[in-house]
């Protein structure tokens, strides 16, 4: 459960005020869907880190979603192929604002040990990244770290980001266009 | 059956096709010319004695050094009758290496086929539909030719000294 005492607010007698933009980030924080796109052995850790020993659920995780659009985290767990490429961009093209990119393993980083003709050498040659996990596989308290993390940039994430030129640059340089952020704006 | 039954019987049928062979890991390999492929494994298969009815494989190796030869077409065929196996070799040259493809007398022959196009460049006359399997569709060369590196070449953060290339 995400903890109120992170935010800033002024409690008076029977209230408590903080700005929407807290408010709402406390509330993505607290229940971010994830999309588990994984490929192999990082894959495996994946499932364990989803299953009852480290048991992801308790962070709001509860439901994998296995279709993009009602996703918010894209997890990319395991070796992913040049051929496979345009898949995993086609999936993170089709997930709705805000969304972020959780890299697990060297192989979705960099390609890890297979450096070869076939392989892509990280995922961030396609689609934007916000965390890397590194390990070959890592163990699940190393994804469950990059969750954190994944969690800490939801909560300060300010709710403009993804209307912002910035943003619309970043995703310019993967060649991908912001498409629903002007829907609410 | 043993192998050197095997060789015994294929030289009585087939003594002019059959240029070279030898035993290696166990099992027979012969060499023969690429133009009898098609029509001596059509024979093999169909032979009452030999009955070579099931094609395990189909592989490619490539020898830049050797001219004229350089690409080498190899058959694993299995008969189940006799409970033996035989590997055939067919050289091709690199300019155009041509053979017929073997899916009008197997049908497993298909992918195999287009795996040794995708990997090696084989051009398998008659194949149906002779395209990428494996690799990506824009891929514009075959990667297990061995003039091109193993290596993804768009990688900067490597360096030679450690990574052995």
């Amino acid at each position: 459960m995400g903890k109120i005492e992170d935010l800033e607010v002024i409690n008076g007698e029977g209230y408590q005020l903080t700005t929407l933009d807290k408010a709402v980030a406390l509330a993505r924080s607290n229940s971010v869907w994830p999309l588990p796109f994984a490929t192999s052995c990082c894959g495996i850790e994946f499932m364990a880190t989803m299953g009852s020993m480290y048991d992801l659920s308790r962070f709001g995780m509860e439901r994998m979603s296995f279709t993009p659009r009602q996703s918010d985290l894209l997890i990319v767990a395991g070796t992913i192929s040049k051929k496979l490429a345009p898949v995993l961009k086609k999936v993170y093209e089709q997930m709705a604002e805000p969304k972020w990119v959780l890299s697990v393993g060297a192989c979705a980083s960099s390609g890890g040990i297979f450096d070869t003709y076939s392989v892509l050498q990280g995922i961030d040659r396609i689609i934007p990244v916000d965390v890397y996990v590194p390990g070959c596989p890592p163990r699940p308290e190393q994804i469950i770290d990059g969750v954190m993390n994944i969690h800490k940039l939801v909560k300060h994430e300010p709710m403009r980001r993804r209307y912002s030129e910035e943003y619309r640059h970043l995703l310019g340089n993967y060649e991908i266009e912001v498409t629903n952020a002007d829907d609410d704006k | 059956m043993t192998n050197n039954e095997l060789l015994e019987a294929l030289q009585e049928r087939f003594s002019s096709i059959v240029l070279a062979s030898e035993i290696l890991h166990d099992a027979l390999v012969i060499e023969i010319h690429p133009g009898h492929a098609l029509d001596f494994i059509t024979a093999l298969k169909n032979d009452e004695v030999l009955s070579f009815n099931f094609l395990t494989l189909i592989g490619a190796v490539h020898y830049p050094d050797e001219a004229g030869r350089e690409l080498c077409v190899v058959y694993h065929l299995h008969s189940w009758k006799n409970a033996i196996r035989l590997r055939i070799k067919c050289y091709l040259p690199q300019e155009n290496p041509s053979i017929k493809s073997l899916t009008t007398i197997f049908d497993g022959a298909n992918w195999m086929e287009r795996e040794t196009y995708d990997f090696f460049g084989v051009n398998f006359e008659g194949h149906p539909n002779l395209t990428r399997i494996l690799n990506m569709d824009e891929m514009d060369y075959h990667p297990m030719l061995k003039q091109y590196h193993l290596e993804d070449e768009t990688r900067e953060d490597k360096d030679d000294r450690f990574f052995g290339r």
